[in-house]
């Protein structure tokens, strides 16, 4: 059984989110080995373990769909430059909007609804009381512009990529739970530029194998990749443009409070290409767990005490876990007494 | 490859001398819409064998109904061409890839200016209903000869006025490149489909102009040519791998069982390139460098060959 959209929870302030034993079981749990290693680890966005795994469908809407809907739009309200599309990638955000409508009615019939009758579209979704009819294409029949409109009903970060010049620009998106990084800063970016401050993968020619591989991939193969670091307190929008608000909390993490207090932060990355304008959609689909709750699975919380422990340095730095990354290792290992 | 398409072909309509045009139609699955200036991979199961060819889509790309392609007849044709003119038939199954794209518009230009020789005005049919709808500045100077190419002169003529400009060379009127490239002003794009010879008149005459490489795109899939025959050998296994005259070191790979990525097969996407260990490099592909291709350590195997009788390939 699929889990479905519950309550309104929250994602700052009082942060009352939480996940089901259903949302816990079902968790992206992102590392295959004992070791840390840095490896472009993709594979093709295919069906993966079966009837309510995060990977049954292109897009993944779980029981936290109603709380990111209402988190996106408390940050977009008070940031509206979190959402950018510049005018050459007009086609592209249709592209988007095309490609997630038709996933979503197909495999998610009881939310979302879309009937085509030639260029004249309507669009259902159950969840957001949302019910509109307008011209694909025309970007003046909608409520709001393209990728604003269905990037505001849809879990994850969106970002649309032009290809040229046998490189990546990033020029389109709606980044609204990012993991440190500010849209409005990468916007207009290539691939190497926007990936910049990564360290260790660069001597290691992984951005040029990634980048040769991206520009190539073709309609209707997308590829999938999880990506992972951790967040003090059930934090979806940990970006530059907040900081202030949240960079201060590392210092609250205690060997007390570590298991409560620190999340597993996941990304399930999927890029596919857009037909019509040959654009990349790069979906970031982010998913918060606290060590407690990861603590309930004794297989994941000791692949996740030798995984920290193993971390490189510069990793370490790199994602912000300093402050409190030993109090993180101290913690997971009463789950592996071996080591 | 197992995204492969399955397509009937819809007509064949002779659109010049020695050109053919094909309208292809989905049989199962919708045709995926597609980018302008995207092509896709025909294959041609032949008799001798199966060839694969990447020819790009001339449709309208918000067309999603059908495909057309166009196929010229070349002279030194191994059999892929020849097979599209003399064994396709109206109702006949074809495979092909999906679309992709490798000559994309480059559309934060101020203006787009076009030039196509022969069967390479195809690319530019897709391009211009998308340049019409966002209302770019954009000019078409298409060079043919009417005895055996020039398709859809008459109607390109008649759809774009003023922006277009036709050049017959067997009634003896010729662009002159170095004029045209001299008059556009900053900011200006330019895009060369055709043969080898016009995409280098186009970037001696833009060097001696001092525009920037960036802002000149080109695109020539290259049937690969026949040639000497020669041996590959494989480093890693030692295996020896014989490539005939009328074979690509890609095809004579792929019959030995030896897989290397690979999409457009024309020398363009650069999937193919393989290290070369030893062994001199005929090098026939549009993807590597001058500097790259004076190095002699890479091969793209699908359209490039050994210049003498023997490669050692690190794969």
């Amino acid at each position: 059984m699929r889990v479905a959209p519950k309550e309104v929870e929250t994602f700052r302030d009082d942060f009352t989110y939480s996940n089901s034993p259903e949302a816990i079981k079902r968790f992206p749990f992102p590392f295959p080995e004992d070791e840390y290693r840095y490896s472009v680890n993709m594979e093709p966005h295919t069906p993966k373990g079966g009837e309510g795994s995060a990977y049954e469908h292109f897009l993944d809407i779980d029981e936290h769909y109603l709380s990111e809907m209402t988190e996106r739009k408390l940050v977009l309200d008070a940031m509206p430059h979190r959402c950018l599309a510049m005018d050459h990638m007009e086609l592209a955000c249709w592209d988007m909007l095309e490609r997630l409508m038709t996933s979503l009615a197909e495999d998610y019939s009881d939310y979302f609804k879309l009937t085509i009758e030639g260029d004249q579209w309507t669009w259902e979704n159950k969840l957001l009381n949302i019910h509109d009819t307008f011209t694909f294409g025309d970007s003046s029949t909608l409520p709001k512009p393209p990728l604003e409109y269905i990037g505001c009903q849809v879990q994850g970060d969106f970002a649309l990529l032009d290809q040229r010049d046998g490189d990546l620009f990033l020029d389109a998106g709606m980044v609204t739970c990012p993991a440190d990084w500010s849209l409005a800063f990468d916007a207009g970016m290539s691939f190497k530029e926007w990936h910049g401050p990564v360290p260790m993968a660069h001597n290691e020619g992984i951005f040029e194998r990634a980048l040769k591989y991206l520009t190539a991939m073709q309609v209707g193969s997308p590829i999938r990749r999880l990506n992972w670091t951790l967040t003090v307190n059930a934090r979806m929008d940990t970006s530059p443009e907040t900081y202030h608000e949240w960079g201060h909390e590392r210092t609250s993490v205690t060997p007390d409070n570590v298991g409560e207090k620190v999340y597993l932060r996941v990304e399930v990355q999927v890029m596919d290409r857009m037909p019509r304008s040959n654009a990349l959609m790069f979906i970031i689909r982010t998913y918060l767990i606290s060590l407690e709750d990861i603590a309930t699975n004794p297989e994941w919380a000791k692949r996740m005490h030798r995984t920290m422990k193993t971390l490189p340095a510069p990793l370490i730095e790199y994602k912000g876990l300093s402050r409190y990354h030993s109090m993180v290792v101290d913690y997971l290992s009463q789950f592996d007494p071996a080591n | 490859m197992s995204n492969q398409i399955k397509v009937e072909v819809a007509s064949i309509c002779q659109v010049a001398p020695t050109i053919r045009e094909f309208t292809l139609e989905a049989i199962d699955d919708e045709l995926y819409p597609f980018s302008p200036g995207a092509h896709v991979v025909v294959e041609m199961p032949s008799a001798k064998k199966i060839y694969k060819n990447a020819y790009s889509l001339l449709s309208d790309p918000a067309d999603t109904n059908r495909y057309r392609i166009a196929v010229r007849l070349q002279e030194t044709s191994r059999g892929g061409s020849i097979y599209m003119h003399e064994q396709v038939k109206v109702g006949d199954q074809l495979l092909i890839s999906p679309p992709s794209n490798l000559f994309s518009p480059f559309w934060l230009a101020k203006k787009h200016l076009m030039l196509a020789g022969g069967v390479g005005v195809t690319p530019f049919m897709s391009y211009i209903p998308e340049m019409l709808r966002r209302n770019t500045d954009f000019e078409l100077h298409y060079m043919y000869r009417s005895l055996q190419t020039g398709a859809y002169k008459n109607e390109l003529s008649e759809q774009l006025g003023d922006k277009y400009f036709g050049y017959d060379s067997d009634r003896h009127t010729r662009c002159d490149v170095t004029e045209l490239l001299s008059q556009q002003p900053l900011g200006t794009h330019i895009y060369i489909c055709g043969p080898e010879s016009l995409i280098q008149a186009v970037e001696e005459a833009a060097q001696t102009l001092g525009l920037p490489a960036s802002v000149i795109h080109s695109e020539e899939f290259a049937a690969p040519k026949p040639g000497m025959p020669f041996i590959a050998e494989i480093k890693s296994s030692g295996k020896q791998v014989e490539v005939s005259a009328e074979d690509s070191l890609l095809e004579a790979l792929e019959a030995s069982d030896i897989s290397v990525p690979n999409l457009c097969r024309g020398g363009v996407c650069g999937q193919c390139v393989c290290t070369v260990e030893e062994g001199d490099i005929d090098h026939r592909d549009q993807y590597l460098s001058d500097d790259e291709k004076a190095a002699g350590n890479a091969i793209m195997p699908c359209v490039s060959r050994a210049a003498g009788e023997r490669l050692v390939l690190d794969i």
